[in-house]
């Protein structure tokens, strides 16, 4: 902030060599100042250009079935009924089954990785794993419908495949590299003096691992959990091919259901009207749960910091 | 004198044998007594200490011979290694505190042995941190966070957190070299009390200190123990010249 005190107006007319240089140091911050600002509004504006139009057009919506028919009606049935319950069950009961699978392999995995398996070894697996990410989601798709959809049908001797437990299935395949990447980055960051001074006082690498390791990366482990979590409830190509799209609500994981995302892409072509607007409205839930993960996040961080 | 631990021949590689860092070392180390390793950086008295609770097999590539005896028993032979690391505990040059209580903090390594009886775990906690004169100074916050201490504190706490587990010997690296003359004190001060139940090996960098608070001292250079005795006979009549020019101060 020592702009304001550096007065250009205030050189000695005699002008020495030390004030113009400064003069043009002074231009140079101020033209970066700006370059950085303009850089950061261009992401701040786009979200909130977002918000305010996924708003402004899901109001026809919210207007006609009231902010409770579409919250928590149950029925679906355009250009009727415009309840997204079944929905929002299907995302978070998709989402949640894909952390209570993914996430426990994910984090023994990222340990295997910083922790016991050897260099060699670490080395063929990581990779691998960072490959896993870069993998677009319809390729998941396939993998499901090839893999997982058949698999339910046999083992649980169902009509179809396509239900909730194989969306859980195929998210917990998807979240496995954040969690794991980001985990094991934070495992990695842990001072190697705690290890250290906890196998001099006895204790067994696994007890070290456990009751020290893994503390002392919570919180860092809790943000890939948190990334994990929404990307599950973001995906959408993915989830349509495996999860079978019924609008009703789910009786149980092994019925089909339509998840919020899954909803807006599938009728998005072809809706008009309140009913193109109720998607509008999916949008809105489905950025209300973004951002209560991201509030959370927001709050780890900042325990993080202290 | 009974010796506690006996050091035959040791020779110690780091990098696959590409780095021959420890020369056939030959030393007895009597119990109960403070053992001090002196001499200038890089001469391989951490690489020693280590030796001793078996720290260096953490790191990859290392190969060691020779033999390394702890109450007549080789070491490196038919030994559980969290039991010797019991036996023998370490203290390190930095303070390194856990991210938990200082409660926390000592019942650590019990509590990796599985004790979890609340009795017996308060009444260590109190012990270990009177043994270690930290007692009087925390005994109202014990359940708060251990980075709360002083650096003097946190390397007393570090010296309790090893109490805790009853060793019969207690390796320090240094342990003062990051601390101010009046914890420095306290640490030296703490040292002497604990030679009467423990035996001391140190390291340390300052000769002053070598000579205030041990009983023997064994001088290193390049890897090779060059001169080991009673630290006032050390000190005042080396054997070696190269002793001689350390301890007078001509190098290092
Ligand atoms: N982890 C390691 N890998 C490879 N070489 C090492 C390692 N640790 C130490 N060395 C080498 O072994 C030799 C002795 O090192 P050591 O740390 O034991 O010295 P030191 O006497 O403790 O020195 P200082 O007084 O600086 O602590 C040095 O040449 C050092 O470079
Ligand atoms: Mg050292």
């Amino acid at each position: 902030m020592q702009s304001a005190s550096i007065d250009t107006t205030a050189v000695p007319a005699t002008g020495t060599i030390l004030p113009q240089s400064g003069r043009r140091r002074d231009w140079k911050e101020q033209f970066f100042k700006i370059l950085f600002l303009l850089a950061a509004i261009i992401g701040v504006l786009s979200l909130a250009v977002i918000a305010y139009f996924i708003f402004q057009e899901s109001l026809p919506a919210f207007a006609e079935a009231g902010v409770s028919g579409i919250v928590t009606g149950t029925e679906w049935l355009p250009p009727a009924l415009y309840g997204i319950l079944p929905m929002i069950v299907a995302s978070l009961a998709s989402t949640i089954g894909a952390v209570a699978i993914g996430v426990p392999v994910a984090l023994l995995t990222a340990i295997f990785i910083a922790e016991v398996a050897p260099k060699w070894l670490a080395n063929i697996i990581r990779p691998a794993v960072e490959l896993l990410a870069g993998i677009p989601s319809v390729v998941y798709g396939f993998f499901g419908l090839i893999i997982i959809v058949p698999m339910i049908q046999e083992w649980f001797n169902v009509p179809a495949g396509n239900t909730v437990l194989a969306g859980m299935l195929v998210l917990a395949v998807m979240i496995l590299p954040t969690v794991i990447a980001v985990s094991e980055t934070s495992l990695r960051a842990v001072p190697k003096t705690y290890k250290e001074g906890s196998l001099a006082l006895g204790a067994s690498p696994m007890f070290t691992i456990f009751k020290l390791l893994v503390p002392a990366a919570r919180s860092g482990i809790l943000t890939g959990v948190i990334l994990g979590i929404a990307r599950a409830l973001g995906e959408t190509m993915a989830i349509i091919m495996v999860m079978g799209n019924a609008p009703a609500m789910p009786g149980s994981i092994l019925e089909p259901a339509r998840t919020l995302t899954a909803n807006i892409a599938l009728e998005m072509s072809y809706a008009s009207g309140v009913h193109a607007s109720a998607l509008y409205a999916t949008g809105i839930v489905l950025l209300v749960f973004i951002m209560m993960l991201n509030g959370t996040l927001l709050y780890l961080n900042r325990e993080k910091a202290k | 004198m009974m010796n506690k631990i006996s050091i035959k021949d040791l020779n110690l590689y780091y990098g696959n044998g590409a780095n021959h860092a420890l020369h056939g070392i030959n030393l007895d180390i009597p119990a109960r007594q403070v053992t001090a390793l002196i001499g200038p950086s890089g001469c391989g008295k951490s690489t020693l200490l280590r030796c001793l609770n078996r720290m260096n097999d953490l790191i990859e590539g290392v190969k060691i011979d020779g033999l390394v005896t702890l109450d007549e028993q080789d070491i490196y032979q038919n030994v559980d290694v969290a039991s010797l690391r019991i036996k023998v505990g370490m203290v390190f040059q930095k303070a390194n505190p856990f991210p938990m209580s200082i409660y926390d903090n000592i019942a650590y390594g019990l509590r990796a042995q599985g004790v979890t009886d609340k009795k017996t775990l308060n009444e260590v906690v109190e012990r270990s941190l009177r043994s270690a004169a930290l007692w009087d100074e925390v005994k109202d916050r014990l359940k708060s966070p251990a980075f709360g201490l002083s650096g003097g504190q946190q390397q007393r706490l570090c010296i309790a957190r090893t109490i805790a587990m009853e060793p019969d010997v207690i390796l320090m690296d240094e342990p003062t070299s990051a601390l101010d003359p009046i914890a420095t004190k306290k640490i030296e001060d703490l040292i002497q009390t604990l030679k009467q139940k423990y035996t001391i090996v140190i390291v340390t960098h300052s000769m002053q200190q070598a000579r205030r608070i041990s009983d023997r001292t064994a001088f290193f250079l390049m890897g090779d123990l060059v001169e080991h005795n009673n630290t006032n006979i050390l000190f005042s009549t080396p054997a070696d010249d190269r002793t001689r020019g350390y301890v007078n101060g001509d190098f290092g």
